[in-house]
């Protein structure tokens, strides 16, 4: 049994000049954007194109996508702390949901394409011009993965036909391209064998896409989409056929940590704007949150969302230098998801009436951050995962 | 065309600044950063370069401690290289000695066809160096612009008034001084923080510069005394019972606003 955080790692905690440029940066490029603009992004379920734009012309986007496509060549780290500062600006979810697919959603088409694609959709991604979805999770197959059905048939001269239904893929009403998991081929010992993995075109012609009514991230739809016989070339496979599952999980600790990143960032800026709301509000002829009732559950929040932080910190840390991050990647992302969700109730409550009316932001907040203990991954195939590969438990399912 | 951007390293607005009690003036030996109000001059000399066609911007800036952050975020936007002058002996320097120096960075970057300021720094400010610079380097001096245009040889530029602009023209080579908001500053990029990394600050002395400090002691310039702000009056609140507009009108017929 590993327990991979208590391990002595010799970490630097020394700041780092170049992370501190960044945070820097973001941190101004976001004040251009203000919680109003959020707000409408939100109401009006209109996706956040004069930010997104911003954003791509910084190179922020393409951030860690490698230097030879034109990108920024940094880590997980970096963009970890791109999309933190995003969320911490007020953006939350509506804003780095919509970078976020661009920054990381690629990495199985780095680490595992052909030089064909790489050739042709890299470049753009680190330019921020190509918006991609992710199109894994099906109405019948979400957490049992091996399930899915939507399948892709050879068509007799190299390339592929795709026929199928996926739900919640984000962004899709935006994309270009979809990265989608299919079953190609079937193996009878394993499910999770005979998938293959596409970067294919949503091609209006064969592709259908409905955005889902959702509790929140409204600026971002997660839609149905459905696959007609949309016709896709040969080279459009990443890496090997039958090897999409395997290939998916390499991308899987990376996203764990971008998306407790952005979790500690809501849980950041719900925690400010309580903490400003409980210095002034008086009640009772004194600041509310002179009241320990207010005040410890603010403190809390910090303390739970500064834990959160280390551990994301740390699980970037190892990604980036090769290491095997998977119990810190899934660390930090149950703790973020938690903090946060109690950050942001909290705020609710701090605010009282007022928390839960549009025009003070942390019901958005709030929404938004109940969603990270859903997805990507459910809390309890998170505990699932630290119970069976780190504890060494009985798989239970 | 070259432009040479005075830029100022200022404690962060954000924080709570504390004063020397001794000198009466702010006190900088923590971080520093870029003064806003110069990042109008750098965007618009970034402007003016590219409409040239060609060129360079520069940076100068006097700074405690051999602090270049500010300067980095200026190199970040764009900027191709500074100057920067760190020198304890130039502490409780006035505006004219500061005004010395900074022509003496501009002349040993090799002078330029244009000098940008801002009209004022936001921590403390005499509003007069950018002027005295301009005779020191016997250049022409054109204050308050709010909108430049370069025609040749020749400057043309709106100068902000109290009820409008006046248009002048004057020869280059120049220094003006820009208010803040006459362009937008662009956004920090990745590729430009990390660019400026590399880019060359040049760090040198008032001895290098050929400058005789005067120090606190000979400074032209004293802060005799301060005195807080006046705190904001109470607002008056009135009641509606019905005939508040004519409060509300009378109320803003003695301020003279209607
Ligand atoms: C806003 C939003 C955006 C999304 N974006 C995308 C996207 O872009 N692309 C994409 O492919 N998917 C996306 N998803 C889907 C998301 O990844 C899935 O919802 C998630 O994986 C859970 O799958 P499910 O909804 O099918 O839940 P189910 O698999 O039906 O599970 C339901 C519940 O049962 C629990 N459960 C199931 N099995 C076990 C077990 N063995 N032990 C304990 N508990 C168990 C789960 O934890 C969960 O709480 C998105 C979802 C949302 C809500």
């Amino acid at each position: 049994m590993s327990l991979g955080y208590m391990t002595d790692l010799g970490m630097d905690f020394a700041p780092d000049d170049d992370h501190l440029a960044i945070i820097d940066a973001v941190d101004r490029v976001c004040g251009g954007f203000d919680d109003q603009y959020w707000s409408e992004c939100d109401t009006e379920h209109r996706f956040p194109w004069e930010f997104y734009k911003v954003m791509a012309d910084g190179g922020w986007v393409g951030i860690a996508i490698p230097e030879q496509y034109g990108g920024g060549g940094r880590g997980i780290t970096e963009a970890a702390l791109v999309l933190n500062r995003v969320a911490a600006s007020g953006a939350a979810m509506n804003g780095s949901t919509a970078l976020h697919l661009t920054m990381f959603g690629l990495n199985p088409v780095v680490k595992f394409g052909n030089d064909r694609l790489k050739d042709t959709f890299l470049p753009r991604a680190a330019a921020g011009d190509l918006h991609v979805a992710f199109g894994v999770t099906e109405p019948d197959a979400g957490t049992d993965t091996g399930r899915i059905t939507t399948r892709a048939v050879e068509d007799g001269s190299g390339g592929w036909i795709i026929t199928g239904r996926k739900i919640w893929t984000s962004k899709a009403l935006e994309s270009e391209v979809v990265l989608l998991l299919v079953r190609t081929d079937h193996d009878d010992t394993n499910r999770l064998n005979g998938l293959s993995l596409f970067l294919a075109d949503l091609d209006p012609r064969y592709v259908d896409i409905r955005p889902i009514p959702k509790v929140g991230r409204n600026a971002v739809a997660s839609c149905e989409v459905a696959y007609d016989g949309l016709p896709v070339e040969g080279w459009r496979m990443v890496g090997e056929r039958g090897r999409g599952f395997q290939q998916i999980l390499h991308g899987i600790n990376p996203e764990r940590i971008l998306l407790s990143a952005m979790a500690c960032g809501i849980g950041e800026v719900a925690v400010r704007r309580a903490v400003e709301y409980a210095k002034e509000r008086i009640v009772f002829d004194r600041p509310i949150g002179a009241n320990q009732a207010i005040a410890h559950p603010l403190a809390r929040a910090h303390m739970e969302l500064g834990a959160a932080y280390q551990m994301m910190r740390l699980a970037a840390w190892k990604y980036d230098n090769g290491l095997n991050c998977a119990e810190e990647a899934n660390t930090a992302k149950y703790l973020a998801a938690e903090a946060s969700y109690f950050a942001a109730d909290q705020a609710v409550q701090t605010l009282g009436g007022l928390g839960y009316a549009t025009e003070y932001h942390v019901e958005r907040y709030w929404r938004e951050a109940r969603l990270q203990r859903l997805a990507p991954v459910s809390q309890e195939m998170t505990c699932n995962f630290i119970a069976q590969n780190v504890l060494g438990l009985p798989r239970s399912y | 065309m070259n432009v040479i951007v005075c830029v100022k390293q200022i404690p962060d607005p954000a924080s709570p600044g504390a004063l020397d009690p001794s000198t009466n003036t702010l006190k900088r030996d923590g971080k520093l950063i870029l003064d806003e109000s110069d990042s109008y001059g750098v965007e618009m000399a970034l402007q003016l370069v590219d409409a040239a066609g060609g060129g360079e911007v520069s940076l100068i800036s006097m700074a405690p401690n051999g602090e270049v952050s500010g300067l980095r975020t200026a190199l970040a936007m764009g900027a191709a290289k500074g100057i920067l002058i760190s020198d304890p002996a130039l502490l409780g320097s006035d505006a004219l000695t500061t005004a010395k120096v900074l022509a003496a960075a501009a002349q040993r970057i090799g002078g330029a066809d244009l000098i940008i300021a801002a009209t004022e720094s936001s921590d403390g400010y005499t509003g007069t160096v950018p002027e005295q610079m301009a005779e020191v380097l016997g250049m022409a001096s054109v204050t308050f612009a709010k909108k430049v245009t370069i025609n040749g040889a020749t400057l043309e530029a709106h100068r902000q008034t109290e009820d409008g602009y006046d248009e002048v023209t004057c020869q280059l080579p120049a220094v003006i001084s820009v208010t803040a908001g006459v362009v937008e500053p662009r956004y920090p990029s990745f590729k430009g923080i990390m660019a400026a990394k590399s880019k060359p600050v040049e760090q040198v002395t008032a001895a290098d510069l050929g400058v005789t400090p005067v120090g606190w002691a000979g400074s032209g310039q004293a802060v005799v005394s301060i005195t807080q702000a006046e705190a904001r009056a109470a607002g008056e609140v009135i009641e509606d019972d019905g005939e508040t507009f004519t409060k509300i009108v009378t109320f803003l017929e003695n301020l003279k606003v209607i």
